[in-house]
């Protein structure tokens, strides 16, 4: 009933005016009823029980092949024309509306369920003065609900107050926008001060005015007025359906959208339908086949006007023609009969099968062990069971890079202190031993307060520190004084940090680890465990990092009262300012450098200086007045910066691993040889996303050279990617070479396609996100999109997501290739939804990234498996089903189309009419399904070994218009073969008894009989991989083809169904002539034997790459898969620098507010709910997107 | 371990199926597969080719056109539709034995049996001999259902009504005296059609299940009274009537009249001169159609066709051509071994 209800609330509400604003008043339900605002219940599903069938249905018939099958079944009942009985069209549509029937109420129900577990949650709502259990779909606007900690937000709310300090509450909306950081809501001082009192709730008559419901999540503006006063509301005061609260005890919130109107739900619109390449190809071949079909029917019809009027009119006599039909009438009737015969040329079960196939291909996705991560416990998932023939025609991937090609853990992992390189392991001979899980791990269990998650396997370092080396000491405890880190801890002991940076965080949990514990801070000081003895150092200043200065420093004095400098930075900036004396120290540490850059580490280099107490006096007023300059405050400031970090005295240098998912490296190279281009799009900076580059073998030392675009003006970024481009093909020309072409249904699209350019050698682009910005302007774009498809390698850094999308929908628009786009957070998802494939990495931040993608896995690696396996094989499988089954259509129906010439043209169809009816839906339906879910030209480890054998895919080779010409050609001849060889050996002869055997019904039997028999060996023919199923398949279809037959023939289904089986006995009388078997025999071979001989002659003349590897794996064994070995790259003097930081927090540290927690505006997102301080790695950018700048409204 | 199974909840399971790992046989068009089957094919087809070419070759056939079109011809008279009970007779002579089993055949040519309504023009129910269709015979018969004055037409339908009424009497002429020869006629439709497909309804005499029904209009006999000499052989499972419902798929076909297997004849027609009387019903002038008797005995394969010999020989030969095409382009280019 209920859903009735809502079904007619439904209605109601279309014809209601679109609404112009809210307006509701708290615990008033009879006030809100007026506006008939929707209520909390939700509704996602499309049917119900009285609705499905003919929602359903309406919905099917909207497909075309659908609809012209209901024409046909119209027309076939119309006696005139009707050439087949109705049951001919009937059975297979059934067949197929029931199935597409079965699986949208199969989905609809779990809608339904969904829906109702999510309409039947329970929240407290205030209802007369007191707090009682509601189902969330009971609701209402203006009601007053109670939310604890970790529950769901259960409408959009208005948040009144909460258990926290200053009516702050924290929640995670994750399942909104896919961040998992904690944001702050506050609530305002007028509401807030109700607390958790009942009655004060329960009297609280506030009414809102606000927005009508939309789908921005980041905006929200309206008014509360209470009392004759009005408070403006924001997005901070409201809580939004989605979200979930986290360490809020409790808070209370006033309903203003409920269900439908929340913006969750606003925001669930409909996502756009993908549609593969293939898909549309196939809707042109179909409409082409319609067209064929309308010509070969208009070309009967004059045929059959012709007969008419030269054989038929004479032949009256004999013939139950009706009267007044002449035969300009007789062809307009034959026309639409031919319709019906021919109908098969159009086959509905194409589509059906289609569908069966993509969902057999994501199955075995999901099934696939190696891409399931045992880690997380996460399969692969094939979200989009329509895409998979497209997964083998990838010609451009675009990857985020956090959190997709690193796993977003920073590691320290190496270091070297005065001159000294530790992090790596020797054995007694000196070799370098590789680091593997099983290798011995440092022992900290010594400091009470370390990490147990912190790893290192070096124990010469952990011996130095404890030995009491001064210099490793300083460096530890330079890690841990300089940083912007916040701790955290709850209980005693329980340290975790909060870092604005994962760098930072690595570092100082590793001085953390080596026993320089970062205990907590005040704005004036720094507590520090130094190997166990508490040590407060005063703060006196932190020149904080920038893009520019590349550095940071604090100034601190020790409890002895020695004041000290300690800077880190990058090594370039580093050097730059150290000291004379150091020169020695920075050779070696140069050399350590390089091989830290040289493996993809992140290096920082850190320094230190002894100030004395009369300079550091005389400074600290300069700062201060500096810093209270109201004219060229930064400039002053960094000159005073400038001025003090001089003369540093180097300590070491420190490597940290932005560790790499397993595999990636290899996953590239993989993917490059089989001819993908990756293009990297991260919202990190330059200097990360180069290093990444080249950690993960993108970028390498031995390309002729990388570009960096970096302009800020539309002609520098103009300027420096013609230069590029002239470097890499000095011939290349100023206009690129655009092909325009049409296609398409109708030929109505108009397609640009910007040809390849040649290059000798390898290069590589970085471009970021300001120069982006320009670049993907209207008149720059091509010129971009020229050079990067020029280049290897193309790394875009500081994009927005929106930038992402311009990039994918670029590539997409101008290269007419197939697009796949990879990532893992919210910034991901609208480049996931622009690309032709979006690929979620699941288990990390967030779903927001998987819910939108079409394909998700854990790991990154697994896209190899996904493209080189899966992806090869669905199209391999796909095209050699399309192939096969319009052969196999076209044939059957051609031999109509001869046959007309021997039948007046009267659309005698040449088989019985049940063959007609099972021919696709049984007889030939399980071998070609057998074919295109098993069928594998080679195994996947092979298919891993020759990467190359991608290609073709990209190329469109296996399945064209072209092929299509071909398959029609093939039908063709096969046509003629099988009604001619028949008609030849049959025409003039008679049974072994003397008997008839040229009449209609054995003629039929024997081309019915040869049909199969053709199409069972064509079949076998393309089956490369015939496995028990496929043998069964087929066998099976042919015993089954002659059990149905002599059983559809047999007296009993004649004295049953009279009229339904006239063919009785055909069967018998005919299947046990020789003569017959010998036609068969001839047909069959005939058919065949050109094929293979085509077939083998082109394997030996043109050889596909398929064919080789083919040919290969049958002669020799497959080479056992060669270990990756990390080469260790020659690196010449590149500086491994690099640094997730974008603007330190100098300011908030220092700041009293900040460690009062009181809310920072500008950075909601501060405090994390992970409780690994390194998961944090939040791209900055992101924000800049999402969020409006907003209005202070600190308290 | 208990914890660990239960961690790994989502493990997809490990078996050949999911893994596709299904174990497979992996053929490939080798060239020491496909050459050396081409050969066998060819050599095969070759050796079939022969046995039924030479198979061919021993079956008689006499065929002999007696439509009247040129007024030479003997039954010229009889075509002109006007003439009534026209009997003509067709003189012909057989040189040598031809053995027996014979068979006699009416042949016709240009007849469109296999016209879409043509074929269609039947109801199956009222042959089987279901008397509610005697009444209201089925709407496929239209325009042969009812006569016009609205009686059933039984049996009904443009297949029934055109059902070819020549009948014919062959005689040896010896010594100037004609010696009829004895036509079996018993047996010369299929089983099935004579005991399944059409029955007599279960009335007796037969002629009651017919009242308040015509014959066809083109009949001069009702179907009860098809075979006066057998009371047997009447309604709707009279051989004539069986073997002429069973329509032809070609435009020219011919269909089995009678066996000559009895007494003198029962090892073949000896040589001799012979003489066909026939009575000239059925008209096919109109349409451009010939009519034609056809004696022919048969063999393992069925009745007199080279095109089945000649094509296997004409096959099985290209096959061996093709083998060493193949082999010429195999030893020449290989297989490219080169990656």
């Amino acid at each position: 009933m209920g859903l009735v209800a809502s079904f007619f609330g439904q209605l109601c509400g279309k014809e209601k005016k679109p609404e112009e604003e809210r307006h509701l008043r708290a615990n008033d339900r009879s006030f809100n009823l007026t506006y008939q605002y929707a209520n909390n219940a939700i509704k996602t599903s499309k049917y119900n029980i009285l609705t499905f069938l003919p929602r359903n249905l309406f919905e099917q018939f909207q497909r075309l092949a659908n609809a012209y099958f209901l024409f046909l079944m119209i027309l076939q009942v119309i006696p005139q024309v009707s050439s087949l009985s109705w049951f001919t069209t009937a059975v297979p549509l059934m067949f197929v509306l029931s199935i597409t029937a079965v699986k949208d109420a199969n989905d609809d129900i779990n809608r339904h369920k969904s829906d109702n577990q999510v309409n039947n949650r329970i929240v407290n709502v205030l209802v007369d003065g007191k707090l009682k259990n509601e189902k969330w779909m009971n609701v209402q606007v203006g009601d007053i609900i109670k939310l604890e900690n970790n529950q769901f937000v259960t409408a959009d709310l208005l948040l009144l107050s909460s258990s926290e300090p200053l009516n702050l509450v924290y929640v995670e909306t994750a399942e909104l926008d896919g961040e998992t950081n904690l944001k702050v809501k506050q609530a305002l001082t007028v509401t807030g001060e109700m607390g958790d009192n009942i009655d004060a709730l329960a009297g609280f008559n506030g009414e809102v005015r606000c927005e009508p419901p939309n789908n921005r999540l980041d905006k929200f503006t309206g008014t509360l007025s209470l009392n004759g006063q009005t408070a403006a509301l924001d997005n901070d005061k409201v809580l939004l359906r989605g979200c979930t609260l986290r360490n809020t005890e409790w808070c209370f919130g006033l309903v203003i959208f409920g269900g439908p109107d929340t913006k969750l739900m606003q925001n669930s619109g409909k996502t756009t339908f993908k549609r593969t390449s293939i898909d549309h190809l196939m809707n042109v071949l179909v409409l082409c086949i319609f067209g064929f079909l309308a010509s070969m029917c208009t070309f009967l019809a004059i045929g059959n006007a012709i007969w008419e009027s030269r054989e038929g009119s004479m032949f009256v006599a004999f013939l139950p023609l009706e009267k007044g039909v002449d035969s300009s009438l007789s062809s307009f009737l034959s026309f639409w009969s031919y319709i019906i015969v021919l109908n098969t040329l159009v086959p509905i079960s194409l589509y059906v099968s289609v569908e069966i196939i993509r969902l057999g291909n994501s199955f075995f996705i999901d099934w696939d062990r190696k891409m399931y991560y045992p880690k997380s416990d996460t399969p692969a998932q094939a979200r989009t069971t329509t895409l998979n023939e497209e997964l083998g025609q990838i010609k451009y991937i675009f990857s985020d890079k956090t959190g997709t090609l690193t796993q977003n853990i920073m590691t320290f992992n190496k270091c070297s202190i005065s001159g000294k390189a530790y992090g790596e392991l020797f054995d007694f001979t000196g070799h370098r031993v590789e680091i593997t899980e099983k290798t011995e791990k440092v022992d900290f269990s010594w400091n009470q307060l370390a990490d147990p998650k912190f790893v290192f396997h070096d124990h010469r370092l952990l011996e130095t520190v404890k030995e009491g080396n001064p210099d490793a000491q300083a460096f530890f405890r330079l890690l841990a004084l300089c940083h912007t880190v916040m701790p955290d801890e709850k209980k005693e002991g329980e340290l975790y940090y909060q870092a604005q940076s994962p760098d930072e965080g690595a570092l100082v949990t590793a001085a953390r680890n080596f026993g320089f514990v970062f205990r907590s801070r005040t704005p004036e000081s720094i507590t520090v465990v130094e190997m166990g003895k508490q040590v407060i150092y005063e703060l006196l200043a932190v020149l904080d990092f920038n893009n520019v200065r590349k550095r940071m420093s604090v100034i601190v004095r020790s409890p002895e009262g020695k004041l000290t400098l300690f800077c880190k930075g990058a090594d370039t900036i580093i050097f730059e300012r150290l000291h004379p004396s150091c020169k020695k120290l920075v050779e070696v540490t140069n050399t350590h450098l390089s091989d830290y850059a040289g493996e993809g580490l992140r290096t920082l280099a850190l320094a230190y200086k002894d100030l004395d107490e009369s300079f550091m006096d005389e400074w600290k007023q300069r700062h201060h007045e500096a810093s209270t300059a109201l004219v060229e405050r930064e400039e002053k400031l960094d000159e005073l910066y400038e001025e003090i970090e001089k003369d540093l005295l180097l300590l070491g240098a420190t490597a940290v691993e932005d560790k790499l998912q397993d595999g990636v490296p290899q996953t590239i190279e993989q993917l490059a040889k089989a001819d993908i281009k990756i293009w990297v799009l991260t919202g990190d900076k330059q200097e990360t996303a180069e290093n990444i580059g080249y950690s993960c073998n993108m970028l390498r030392e031995e390309m002729k050279e990388i570009f960096i675009v970096a302009a800020n003006t539309a002609e520098g970024v103009k300027e420096e990617l013609q230069n590029a481009r002239r470097k890499m093909s000095s011939s290349s020309a100023d206009k690129p070479s655009v092909i325009k072409a049409r296609a398409g249904l109708f030929w109505l699209q108009k397609t640009e396609t910007v040809q390849d350019e040649e290059v000798d050698g390898e290069y590589g682009l970085v471009i970021n996100g300001h120069s982006l910005a320009f670049a993907l302007e209207k008149d720059l774009q091509l010129e971009l999109l020229r050079t990067a498809c020029m280049c290897q390698t193309v790394i875009c850094c500081r994009v927005t997501p929106l930038q992402k999308a311009q990039v994918v929908q670029l590539v997409k628009k101008y290269k007419q290739a197939v697009t796949l786009a990879i990532g893992d957070g919210a910034n991901d998802v609208s480049m996931i939804k622009a690309a032709h494939i979006g690929v979620g990495i699941s288990g990390q931040e967030g779903m927001q990234a998987v819910l939108s993608s079409d394909f998700s896995f854990a790991q990154f690696r697994y896209l190899q498996r996904l493209l080189l396996v899966h992806g090869r094989w669905s199209y391999l499988r796909m095209c050699k089903f399309l192939q096969y089954f319009f052969y196999k259509n076209f044939t059957f129906t051609f031999v109509h189309f001869w046959y007309a010439f021997f039948c007046g043209f009267s659309a005698q169809t040449v088989y019985d009419e049940w063959f007609i009816t099972l021919y696709n839906l049984m007889y030939t339906a399980l071998p070609v399904l057998g074919l295109s879910i098993f069928d594998q030209d080679v195994n996947d480890r092979w298919s891993f070994q020759y990467p190359q054998l991608y290609t073709p895919g990209q190329l469109n080779q296996y399945f064209s218009k072209k092929a299509f010409v071909r398959c029609m050609m093939k039908s063709c001849y096969s046509s003629l073969i099988l009604f001619f060889i028949p008609w030849a050996a049959m025409h003039d002869t008679v049974r072994d008894d003397g008997k008839d055997i040229a009449d209609y019904q054995s003629f039929a039997l024997l081309a019915q009989t040869c049909l199969l028999i053709v199409m069972s060996i064509q079949l076998s023919l393309d089956t490369h991989y015939w496995t028990a199923v496929n043998q069964f398949f087929v066998w099976g279809s042919l015993a089954g083809y002659f059990a149905i037959t002599f059983t559809m023939y047999s007296n009993g289904m004649f004295l049953i169904f009279t009229s339904a089986f006239p063919f009785i006995g055909t069967a018998r009388n005919s299947l046990n002539q020789p003569n017959v078997w010998l036609t068969i025999f001839l047909t069959s071979l005939l058919c065949i034997l050109p094929v293979v001989a085509f077939r083998f002659i082109l394997i030996q003349l043109r050889p596909t790459i398929n064919d080789k590897v083919r040919h290969k794996m049958r002669k020799e064994a497959l080479p056992a898969p060669t270990k990756p070995v990390r080469v260790k790259r020659i690196s010449t003097r590149r500086s491994g620098y690099a640094f997730s930081h974008s603007q330190g927090y100098g300011d908030l540290v220092t700041s009293r507010k900040f460690l009062l927690k009181i809310p920072v505006r500008t950075r909601p997102a501060l405090f994390t709910e992970t409780d690994s301080p390194l998961a944090q790695n939040q791209p900055q950018h992101y924000r800049t997107i999402t969020e409006e700048p907003e209005g202070s409204q600190s308290p | 371990m208990v914890k660990e199974e239960q961690e790994l909840a989502n493990r997809p399971d490990n078996t050949a199926f999911t893994q596709q790992r299904l174990p497979a046989w992996q053929p490939m068009l080798s060239a020491g597969i496909v050459i050396p089957g081409f050969v066998i094919i060819g050599l095969a087809f070759i050796g079939i080719g022969v046995a039924l070419f030479v198979t061919s070759h021993s079956i008689q056939v006499l065929e002999l056109d007696y439509t009247g079109v040129e007024n030479t011809e003997p039954c010229y008279r009889c075509s002109d539709p006007s003439s009534k009970n026209c009997v003509c007779t067709l003189e012909f002579s057989i040189d040598s034995l031809f053995e027996g089993p014979v068979f006699f055949y009416y042949g016709l040519t240009n007849y469109f049996q296999n016209y879409r309504k043509y074929g269609a023009s039947r109801d199956d129910n009222q042959l089987s001999g279901d008397l509610d269709y005697f009444k209201s015979p089925g709407n496929d018969c239209a325009p042969y259902q009812y006569n016009s004055n609205n009686k059933p037409i039984v049996p009904c339908g443009a297949i029934a009504n055109s059902m070819f009424n020549d009948t014919f009497k062959l005689y040896q002429i010896i010594r100037g005296s004609k010696k009829l020869v004895p036509f079996d006629g018993k047996g010369i439709a299929w089983w099935t059609d004579y005991n399944i497909k059409y029955r007599n309804p279960s009335v007796t005499p037969l002629k009651n299940a017919f009242n308040d029904t015509v014959k066809p209009l083109f009949w001069s006999k009702p179907a009860y009274e098809l075979d006066p000499t057998d009371p047997a052989n009447n309604g709707f499972i009279n051989q004539d009537f069986l073997v002429w419902m069973r329509r032809a798929a070609l435009p020219d076909f011919r269909k089995l009249y009678r066996r000559i297997t009895e007494g003198d004849y029962a090892k073949g027609l000896p040589a001799g001169n012979y003489s066909l009387e026939i009575a000239y019903n059925y008209p096919v002038m109109s349409f451009d159609g010939r009519k034609k008797v056809v004696l022919s005995n048969v063999s393992w394969m069925g009745g007199k066709n080279e095109f089945l010999g000649i094509a296997y020989l004409v096959i099985g030969s290209l096959c061996v051509v093709m083998s060493i095409v193949m082999l010429i382009v195999y030893a020449k280019f290989k297989f490219p071994e080169e990656d």
